[in-house]
């Protein structure tokens, strides 16, 4: 893939080591985290434990809160959602790999409220490929990376663990 | 080869009329996706925006209080709309006229029909008839089949055993006039269950149930040996035709479960039982209430299990 190729994607490890150093400074009694399956899950595995939280971690699958379910119907392999701790009162950090149209993000924040209210939502993302489609926007943000059309950019963990981003080509709707 | 008419084009499912003939990818989809399902009727808010603005009819030809219940929470916790119609029909009713109904609700603009009636064969019909975006969820037809309680027994049985693949599974009583039996008999073949039972006086076994891949046996204490699941079914006293039996409690005397029965089976056994119970006639309160008995949870679970079918089948 040629203009793959082109693009120079950064060191997601860097990236998480990056994010953690950020978020340090904010975390507090309150603070809570969330990710969302299945790439802001593993990256959120790893700030949860940079982090040190004291709540246990919390992981989302928002398929049963998506918009595109009349045209797409129900994903093949939703995970459950568990959420360890009660929502009500907490700053939460809401984690994911990429973000892109901002529609996962909008799923999450609904699905998350019918949990409770929490006291803020902070969205950490590792990369911000532009494309909004909603007014999100992420407040710790480890990259912001172009991606050519027709691409997507997308989380990967390898055997040992360790995560890398990839472009792969987009699937066709 | 003629497609399963459950199956759209891209082989995946569209209506939910048996477990007879559904593709193991599609029964662990269901099981998957109920299981995410779970989470949510555990939730303060148990319900997801997924089916907002869709019609769901209940469509009972045939009296039932618990399934017809089930399937309407399922669908309030999708958010769709829910219309109960219990019809009562005369056993000479004919086609066009269950056709005609459907017509009718349709051009109300329903997107789901969960049908019960009480002739084999009623969902499959309507199947054939409804719109490309109706979907049918078959609540059970005649002696045929009742594919979400099926399902609901096997998640259930996933729950606690984890894996069908080393599984003994007894179905105890009443096969005969049981489409319970049939569905989950299906569902275990396909899940790969290495042994299904059924136990029962060969008046209450079905002729030839041998060729669904299941061992016979007549007398429990050797039925239930080293089994990891028992089903109990109901006694149908409303479809019992004939002499079949000589007393309720001669059949308590020698099918009932009762724990002295139940040590033959596993330790860990767990002990399930469609509903409604009849106490005293096939299983005993003690073991009703138990420390093997799961039949509440398995209650609980076929609410996820309608959620999961619902919206699997209204999405594609």
């Amino acid at each position: 893939m040629d203009e793959a190729t082109r693009v120079k994607l950064p060191d997601a490890e860097q990236l998480c080591e990056q994010l953690a150093r950020e978020l340090k400074p904010r975390v507090g009694a309150r603070t809570a985290m969330i990710g969302l399956h299945t790439g802001g899950a593993w990256l959120a595995e790893r700030l949860h434990a940079m982090l040190s939280l004291s709540a246990p971690l919390g992981l989302m699958d928002i398929a049963f809160y998506r918009d595109d379910y009349h045209e797409q119907g129900l994903h093949h392999d939703p995970k459950r959602t568990r959420i360890p701790f009660d929502v009500n009162g907490r700053e939460l950090l809401l984690v994911d790999d990429v973000l892109y149209t901002g529609r996962t993000v909008r799923a999450a924040m609904n699905e998350l409220f019918d949990y409770g209210r929490p006291d803020s939502i902070s969205l950490v993302v590792l990369a911000d490929r532009g494309g909004r489609q909603l007014p999100i926007c992420a407040q710790h943000c480890g990259a912001r990376i172009d991606v050519p059309p027709g691409m997507r950019l997308r989380l990967t963990r390898g055997a040992d663990g360790k995560l890398a981003l990839a472009l792969e080509p987009a699937r066709a709707a | 080869m003629q497609r399963n008419p459950q199956l759209n084009a891209a082989g995946e499912l569209q209506h939910l009329l048996s477990i007879e003939g559904l593709p193991r990818e599609v029964l662990v989809q269901i099981l998957d996706t109920a299981e995410s399902f779970v989470g949510v009727t555990e939730r303060e808010v148990k319900k997801v925006p997924l089916l907002r603005g869709k019609s769901v009819f209940n469509l009972f030809f045939e009296p039932s209080t618990r399934t017809r219940t089930t399937f309407e929470i399922a669908a309030k916790r999708l958010s769709a709309d829910v219309i109960n119609l219990n019809i009562a029909v005369s056993s000479a009713t004919k086609g066009e006229s269950l056709l005609d109904t459907v017509a009718n609700l349709s051009a109300m603009h329903a997107d789901i029909f969960v049908v019960r009636h009480a002739s084999s064969g009623a969902p499959f019909l309507i199947a054939r008839h409804v719109k490309p975006h109706e979907h049918v969820v078959n609540a059970g037809d005649g002696r045929h089949a009742h594919p979400t309680q099926g399902l609901l027994d096997l998640y259930t049985i996933r729950h606690y055993k984890k894996d069908f693949s080393a599984l003994t599974v007894a179905i105890v009583g009443d096969v005969l006039h049981s489409r319970v039996a049939r569905s989950l008999i299906h569902g275990l073949t396909t899940l790969g269950a290495p042994e299904v039972r059924v136990i029962g006086p060969q008046t209450l076994l079905p002729l030839g149930v041998e060729a669904l891949g299941v061992r016979v046996f007549h007398d429990m204490r050797a039925g239930l040996r080293d089994c990891d699941v028992v089903v109990m079914l109901r006694l149908q006293n409303e479809r019992m035709r004939g002499a079949l039996l000589p007393s309720a409690q001669e059949f308590f005397k020698h099918y009932g479960l009762t724990e002295e029965k139940l040590a033959a089976a596993r330790q860990d056994a767990i002990v399930m039982h469609p509903g409604p119970m009849n106490r005293g006639v096939e299983i005993d309160s003690t073991v009703a209430d138990g420390p093997h008995s799961v039949i509440l949870p398995q209650v609980t679970f076929g609410i996820a299990v309608r959620m999961a079918v619902m919206s699997i089948v209204a999405g594609n």
